[in-house]
């Protein structure tokens, strides 16, 4: 009844079971959180637009991006992957999200930037629907925490458009 | 010393009623295990509700050892989800985001292109020869929440199986030589 093995096993079990609790609890503690992130983007050129070989159209642009994401830190909070996306309708496709550049904000104090870029990744289209093509430009934000459950969000900007000829 | 001579003891002295209980005592242990995890394959609607992650192309969000939780629903598959797909043909599932979304005005079905965070390019290197995008019957599940370090002991079990051997035998002995 007291014998080594028994005192081992309820002390391990106990163990596991009290962290186990403590990472639900930590979980549990993000969502005191309010956050009230925000975020601009504005296109300062649209470097080409081209129709591929194989009949995509594939658009180069730089974006001006500024945000300020400090709010959805938690002392629960590992990372928040960030990321913009292109979203538009075409007649085939009743949605197209392309995602253009993302980054990973490692902790509180890198959460409010600035940063002039190239989309990161290529804008193609599955066709040639993109000219004069009105889109949104959509900062999604992932926050992953050190343990237990993940959130994600977005904020959607409105009113941008490609141009109507290739060039 | 004395133990070994206790246990050896202990063994000389099994009764089959004795031995019959622990057996079926053992064998309830199992069959419960199994019944929560296939529970749990049924509320995630997941096929393999916890996976593993086994690579680094998710750094610094996820690290090799670390659990994800899975979970599936009919909503549709939006950029920015982490999603563990299976690739034709390979056995291991990956897990990666979703980068790219194109989704038919028709059908609904949906055309999807991932990439880990921590790798330079996207997963088209992955998938099968001349396969451009994921559509949703490859996909198992979105993780939605994870734990650090847990998965250590299934990769170290996986990697080194003589050790899996080892503790199946320990665990074995102290059912069968314990005196409940």
């Amino acid at each position: 009844m007291h014998s080594f093995g028994y005192r081992l096993n309820v002390l391990l079990t106990f163990a596991v079971t009290i962290l186990a609790l403590m990472c639900a609890m930590a979980s549990l503690s993000d969502n005191l959180n309010t956050p009230s992130p925000s975020a601009e983007i504005q296109i300062m050129n649209i470097n080409w637009f081209q129709k591929q070989p194989q009949g995509n159209d594939e658009v180069s642009l730089t974006m001006n991006i500024s945000a300020d994401l400090q709010s959805l830190f938690t002392w629960n909070t590992k990372q928040v992957f960030i990321f913009v996306a292109a979203e538009y309708e075409t007649p085939k496709n009743s949605l197209n999200q392309v995602s253009l550049w993302d980054a990973i904000i490692p902790a509180k104090e890198h959460a409010k930037f600035w940063i002039h870029t190239s989309n990161k990744y290529r804008f193609v289209d599955q066709g040639n629907n993109l000219r004069g093509k009105e889109f949104n430009l959509t900062l999604h934000w992932h926050v992953m925490p050190k343990t237990g459950k993940m959130f994600a969000n977005k904020i959607v900007m409105t009113g941008y458009s490609l141009p109507e000829e290739y060039r | 010393m004395g133990w070994i001579g206790d246990t050896v003891d202990s063994i000389k002295s099994i009764q089959i009623r004795q031995l019959l209980t622990q057996a079926v005592s053992l064998g309830m242990i199992v069959t419960s295990a199994l019944i929560i995890w296939k529970a749990l394959m049924c509320i995630t609607g997941s096929e393999s509700p916890v996976v593993v992650v086994l690579s680094g192309s998710m750094e610094p969000g996820f690290k090799r050892g670390d659990i994800l939780f899975l979970h599936m629903s009919k909503d549709p598959i939006r950029a920015g989800e982490i999603v563990v797909f299976n690739v034709d043909g390979r056995e291991i599932p990956i897990v990666h985001r979703v980068i790219k979304v194109h989704e038919r005005q028709d059908t609904g079905e949906v055309d999807v292109l991932t990439k880990g965070d921590n790798n330079y390019g996207d997963d088209r290197l992955l998938y099968a020869q001349g396969q451009l995008w994921l559509q949703r019957h490859h996909i198992m599940g979105r993780a939605v929440g994870f734990l650090p370090y847990v998965g250590w002991v299934t990769i170290v079990m996986t990697e080194k199986p003589i050790i899996k051997y080892i503790l199946i035998g320990a665990l074995g002995l102290l059912v069968i030589t314990s005196k409940d």
